[in-house]
């Protein structure tokens, strides 16, 4: 695979990108110095994307995303967010209100014909004929791409096959196919070709755990060969699982953006002991200007110090000042602890 | 996904081989794998063979109906003074069977032809969109154009599929039924059997050409919503209050622009020599409805939202 037209063009793009994905990290991110490693130009990069709906609904509003190549870029946020509507932006399928999206360095979606052969992409679950068979599922959807190539046609439609694990049951009518095996299907349809960019809404959707974990090491497999992948998730898990880099979306509007780390020690950590003596460690803790302190019967929680104390020094002034210790330790934070602190809402409610 | 190696093996064959034909080389014939994809899809449908099997059996209907009312009557010469008051043609096909041609295909072309039609152009892109999997035949990328040409393409072969089912079944019951012999046209002259059957396909195809305007028509309608069955019932719904408002004398000065005004004139073929005033007509009305109605669907269908 050479691409010598994203070759030329990435050279101008790279510094810019860089500054703009610092601009890019707002909220709680931007204490975080977090550079996005731009191995290359940003595979997706939106500016002032908004969609306003006929009813008068907002649902995107002025967003600025950029994703670099060979990343692995968890989407997130709550139901009614305005994920699926940023992904049918960036797939030409809606026109945005106002503002740019350009995937693969051209713009969307104007340039459709020249991204989207180089695009696998999974939109809010499969979408099958549950009249053909597996196998004339995915060679339906092969025929309707102008570009690929007819005489290789059968050999990649079995290997597509292959690699979610459908092989077995690829004569099967599409309607016989449990909602896992669907998902595997459409899956499959977005790996018909060796693309350039994945776009995965929800892979994981309807499978069973041995599935979930499945797909997760299909996507580490498929970004391990370059392939970037754009993976919206509801699955904070799944996210910090699989992901390099995350985004966080709320109202239609976006909230942080960053690589997975950063945003997940933007969320602090918080030290934890387990004492029989909760009393004497909640002062000792105290007076080592510890902040955020709460007790729960022989458990003890407080804000993780700053990274300038050393946290054996701590436990050594615990057990000196007669404290007995049975566990001692940082929790780190979560990316579902970030989300909580970015958007003020648990996770499930629907913005 | 324990095949992993198995599969990787597989995977570098398959590049190698695309990398051999450069990409962004298009086939020439670059809409025909789609097409050709699209009449595959719609002949493994049960409803499409549903759809035929009602045309199919129109003619068989008409033939037995015939043959027992003649059968019990004893007399096929009365035939003659019935046939005013009967559907066209019915009166001539005791004396001879390639009439039920004819008969069958003047039954069926008022009402089940065009609705079968309106089924399939209805869904055609409504059905695809309500199932979801507009959204990916588009990200493939099919290209909206494309698609809706492909779409149309395939309507059309549904129409000259659906009416050489008509003709054929008709052909078959009226050659098992009846005698076969040569044919008295409608002025009166007498033609060959093979000249016969030559203006019987020619009837089939005018029939067939007959229905284009409709399909772009229920095309249109099937850009318009989401929903696979509301565009059927919409497009089945315009073909019923068109044919009651060409039945409504005093709307006469619509009539000439109702796709379903000139419809009948198929019968002309049969004339001695072919009358075409009226077969002309009826395809420049055609052609207004496919160039009115599939530019509408096209610049409905190129600026769309496909939410669905």
């Amino acid at each position: 695979m050479t691409d010598t037209a994203a070759e030329s063009e990435a050279g101008d793009a790279v510094a810019e990108d860089a500054r703009e994905g610092h601009a890019a990290v707002t909220g709680a991110g931007s204490g975080n110095p977090a550079p996005v490693p731009a191995t290359g130009a940003p595979v997706i990069r939106t500016r002032g994307l908004t969609k306003r709906y006929r009813g008068g609904q907002l649902a995107v509003d002025g967003l600025d995303l950029t994703v670099a190549a060979g990343s692995v870029f968890g989407f997130l946020g709550p139901n009614g967010s305005g994920k699926t509507t940023t992904i049918r932006m960036l797939m030409g399928l809606i026109d945005p209100t106002s503002g740019t999206a350009e995937v693969l360095g051209r713009p969307m979606p104007a340039a459709a014909r020249t991204v989207l052969p180089e695009v696998g992409a999974l939109i809010e679950g499969p979408a099958l004929y549950g009249f053909l068979n597996g196998r004339d599922n995915l060679l339906r959807y092969d025929r309707a791409d102008p570009t690929a190539d007819p005489r290789t046609r059968r050999a990649r439609v079995d290997e597509a096959l292959a690699r979610v694990g459908l092989a077995a049951a690829s004569a099967k009518k599409a309607k016989a196919y449990s909602l896992g095996m669907k998902q595997r299907l459409g899956l499959a349809a977005a790996l018909l070709r060796p693309r350039r960019l994945l776009v995965l809404d929800e892979p994981t959707n309807g499978l069973d755990p041995q599935g979930m974990r499945e797909i997760r090491s299909l996507v580490r497999e498929l970004a391990a060969e370059g392939t970037t992948v754009f993976l919206s998730s509801h699955l904070l898990d799944e996210i910090e699982q699989v992901c390099t880099h995350a985004a966080v979306m709320a109202r239609g509007r976006l909230i942080v953006q960053g690589p997975v780390a950063d945003l997940a020690a933007s969320a602090r950590g918080r030290l934890a002991v387990t004492t029989p003596d909760p009393g004497d460690a909640a002062r000792i803790l105290k007076e080592h200007g510890l902040t955020g302190l709460s007790a729960d019967g022989d458990r003890l929680t407080a804000d993780a110090p700053p990274a300038a104390v050393d946290l054996a020094d701590l436990n050594a002034a615990l057990v000196g000042g007669g404290v007995r210790v049975r566990f001692f330790g940082v929790e780190r934070g979560s990316l579902e602890d970030a989300f909580v602190a970015l958007t003020g809402e648990g996770f499930d409610v629907a913005g | 996904m324990s095949q992993a190696e198995k599969s990787q093996a597989e995977k570098s064959q398959a590049e190698r081989a695309l990398s051999s034909d450069p990409r962004g080389s298009r086939n020439p014939l670059w809409t025909l794998g789609l097409l050709r994809s699209e009449i595959t899809t719609l002949l493994r449908r049960h409803r499409t063979y549903a759809l035929l099997g009602v045309l199919a059996a129109v003619p068989v209907l008409i033939g037995i109906a015939v043959r027992i009312e003649t059968g019990g009557g004893g007399s096929g010469g009365a035939g003659g003074p019935d046939g005013g008051a009967g559907p066209a043609f019915l009166a001539q096909v005791t004396n001879n069977g390639v009439f039920l041609v004819f008969a069958a295909l003047a039954a069926t072309l008022p009402v089940f032809l065009p609705m079968a039609v309106g089924v399939v152009a209805g869904d055609a892109i409504a059905g695809e969109a309500s199932s979801g999997t507009l959204r990916y035949l588009l990200v493939a990328p099919a290209g909206r154009t494309r698609l809706l040409l492909v779409k149309y393409a395939s309507v059309l072969a549904f129409c000259l599929i659906a009416t050489l089912v008509v003709a054929a079944s008709a052909l078959a019951v009226g050659a098992l039924l009846f005698p076969v012999g040569e044919v008295t046209t409608i002025s009166g002259t007498r033609i060959g059997i093979g000249e016969g059957l030559v203006r019987a396909g020619l009837t089939a195809l005018v029939v067939a050409v007959s229905l284009t305007g409709f399909a772009a028509l229920g095309l249109f309608v099937s850009t318009l919503t989401g929903s696979g069955i509301g565009a059927m019932a919409a497009t089945v719904g315009l073909l019923i209050t068109v044919q009651i408002l060409d039945s409504i004398p005093q709307l006469s000065g619509v009539h000439p622009y109702l796709f379903a005004h000139y419809w009948m004139s198929f019968a002309d073929v049969l004339r001695e020599p072919v009358h075409w005033d009226d077969l002309v007509k009826n395809f420049q009305l055609q052609g207004l409805y496919v160039a009115v109605f599939g530019s509408a669907a096209w610049a409905r269908f190129t600026a769309k939202d496909v939410t669905a």
